[in-house]
Order: structure tokens, then C-alpha cells, then sequence
């Protein structure tokens, strides 16, 4: 009986995803046009590192905007955290980068997605490749890797983090902070517009010579996570692959409109 | 104006919409395609939306599954995929 229970653990809700009211209570601004809102979703079932949630709002007169979001915060953490980039057209974004405030209610469904993921068991070299706001669901690996006890059991990591300048890279500071804590992290930052007279990392456009020098450390077969705008993510897909990566090791989340051309 | 480029996603996109009709987690699944034989979890299909939800096969983008959904009801075209491959939860 003891093991039926720890295998039925295991199992996915089998149920429909409901929408369920969340709660917000806290917001932090990222950079001058991303927030992060913090969700108190009551029966949150937990998630995995990568996955999303969809969002509805609801206007006065019935009118209905659905959105998918990914989850920034780890699944180690009880609130669900999501970081929004405010795009200038957006139905969604622009509420939630810039109206919602703590106490709000807004209706979500999720966890949702079990592609676009990464658990810490897995013992192969990670690969993070971002574009912008596409740093969100590497995030959440990110800091689900942190929170393994034991620096010598990680496996090697890196996170190759494009940006159009130094002010838009989300999470900076943390990110920083948890390669400072991590012999086996490392991260690349490129700035592909504007970068400060000191900027000491790339400026340009991810690139062949950028993925393959930052790559061959972690050896032969990483898995590769990338996210980001659609044109970034196809071209950072395709260098992968004639540099030898397997198509199956390199796993794509491509947003639709993003405002993020030019990363 | 948006181009028709900035609006194709992953199959991962789908998920939510695929969560309401499947019962297992169908992202993780493998199609085969009727029209090119590849093989590819759904997650990495192409996925466009227009009037309704189109996934396309990775490799030679034929159209893999049609989802329209209509108030109360939803209409599936599958005729895309020879096969799909389905990880089933541990029965309790």
C-alpha cells in the first residue's frame, strides 16, 4: 500500500485545469518595462521548473483576454511568480506591468506544459540560451537548480543571456548572485544595442562563435533550453544544430509578438 | 501590423487548450507525421493560430492536428498524424 502511495504521487491531476482566482500580493519592477507580480493561488498543486500558466482578464463588459505566462518563481517556493514585459500594443502586459496592484484578484490556470521543462535530477550539463524576456522560464531552472543542496552534485550549467541593453537585463543582480555562488554556473551576458564604456561581455547578436565558445565547456551532450522572441530562437536553433547538437536535445519556447526585435 | 512569423509559437503553447480536451499531458507526446514519418513530441511541433489552433510537424510543417473551438464545443482534426504516442500516468 506504502508504494501505491508514493507512485500515485507521481501522477499528474487528471482532472481539467480550472480557472481559479489568485491573489496578488507583491509586485517588484525588473527593469523599466517588466514587472514581477506575485500570485497567492490558493490550490496551487505545485509546478515544474519551465512551465506556464494562462491568465484571463475579464473587462466590464464581459469581454474576455487570455494570455500564457511562464513561471519565474522555483518550484521550491509556495507563491507563483510571474514576470511580465510590458509590450506598448499589448491587451494584457500593459494591465499587469503597470495597473495591477497587491490585493488584486486576477484568474489563472495552471501549472501548465510538460515539454519546456527542467528537473533537477537530471544529471546532464543544462544549456540556457535567452532573448530578452525569455529569461522567465530559465529563471525558474535557474533557481531550482539553486536550491540543490550540494555544489558538487550539480552538473555543469550555463546561461547565455542576450539583451538590448544593460538596463534590460531582467534579474541581473540575482543572477549574478547565484553564479558568484556556483563554482559549476556560469553566465554570458550580450548586449546587442547599447553597452556601458566598461561592459565587459559580448556586443552583438547571438552568433555561431558565441554558442560553440560557450557551449564546448560543458562537454558533448548538454540539453539546450531556449527562449525567447521567435527570429532569435529559430537562428540560435539552427547554429545548434550545425554545430551537432541533436534536434531532441535542444528544447524551444518562441514567444509571439514581443516588441524584443533586435536581440 | 504583426507578421505572420511573430505569431508562430511552440507546441508547448498549446498545452492549456490540449490539457481541456486530453486527459494525459500531451506536450510530452510523440507524433509521427502522415506526411513526412517524423517523429517529435508534440511541445516541439509549430503551432499557429489563426481562426483556430494549428500545429505543424517540425520538419516539413504539414499540418499536424486542427482544434477549432465553438461555444460548449470543440471540433479536432487529427487526419495530420499517423500515430501518437501517449505517456499514460500509473494507473492507481
Amino acid at each position: 500500500m506504502s508504494s501505491a502511495t508514493a507512485e500515485t504521487r507521481l501522477v499528474t491531476p487528471s482532472a481539467p485545469l480550472k480557472w481559479q482566482a489568485a491573489r496578488v500580493v507583491a509586485t517588484r519592477q525588473e527593469t523599466p518595462h517588466v514587472r514581477t507580480i506575485v500570485l497567492d493561488v490558493p490550490d496551487w498543486p505545485g509546478h515544474r521548473a519551465g512551465q506556464h500558466v494562462d491568465l484571463r482578464l475579464t473587462a466590464a463588459d464581459g469581454y474576455q483576454a487570455q494570455r500564457s505566462y511562464s513561471i519565474a518563481s522555483a518550484p521550491e517556493t509556495s507563491k507563483v511568480e510571474l514576470t511580465i514585459e510590458r509590450l506598448d500594443d499589448g491587451e494584457v502586459s500593459p494591465y499587469l506591468a503597470d495597473v495591477v496592484t497587491d490585493g488584486d484578484l486576477i484568474e489563472v490556470r495552471g501549472p501548465i506544459g510538460g515539454y519546456f521543462v527542467w528537473e533537477r535530477r537530471v544529471q546532464r550539463p543544462l544549456a540556457l540560451i535567452a532573448g530578452g524576456s525569455g529569461v522567465v522560464p530559465l529563471m525558474a531552472m535557474l533557481r531550482h537548480r539553486a536550491a540543490t543542496p550540494g555544489d558538487g552534485s550539480r552538473s555543469p550549467a550555463l546561461l547565455l543571456f542576450s539583451a538590448r541593453s544593460v538596463e534590460e537585463l531582467i534579474y541581473r543582480e540575482e543572477l549574478d548572485r547565484l553564479a558568484a555562488r556556483d563554482a559549476r554556473l556560469r553566465i554570458a551576458y550580450t548586449l546587442t544595442r547599447a553597452q556601458p564604456v566598461d561592459w565587459r561581455g559580448y556586443r552583438r547578436r547571438i552568433d555561431r562563435d558565441m554558442i560553440s565558445e560557450n557551449l564546448a565547456p560543458l562537454g558533448d551532450t548538454p540539453i539546450v533550453y531556449v527562449c525567447g522572441p521567435t527570429p532569435m530562437v529559430e537562428s540560435a536553433a539552427n547554429l545548434l544544430v550545425s554545430l551537432g547538437h541533436a534536434p531532441n536535445d535542444i528544447l524551444t519556447e518562441r514567444f509571439g509578438p514581443s516588441g524584443t526585435g533586435g536581440i | 501590423m504583426r507578421s505572420v512569423e511573430d505569431l508562430v509559437l511552440d507546441g508547448n503553447a498549446a498545452a492549456g487548450l490540449l490539457s481541456q480536451i486530453f486527459v494525459p499531458e500531451m506536450t510530452t507526446a510523440q507524433f509521427t507525421c502522415a506526411g513526412c514519418g517524423a517523429v517529435h513530441p508534440l511541445g516541439a511541433a509549430r503551432l499557429f493560430e489563426a481562426a483556430g489552433l494549428v500545429l505543424r510537424c517540425t520538419d516539413c510543417s504539414g499540418v499536424l492536428l486542427r482544434v477549432v473551438s465553438a461555444p460548449g464545443r470543440a471540433f479536432i482534426d487529427l487526419s495530420g498524424m499517423r500515430r501518437l504516442e501517449i505517456t499514460l500516468p500509473p494507473s492507481t
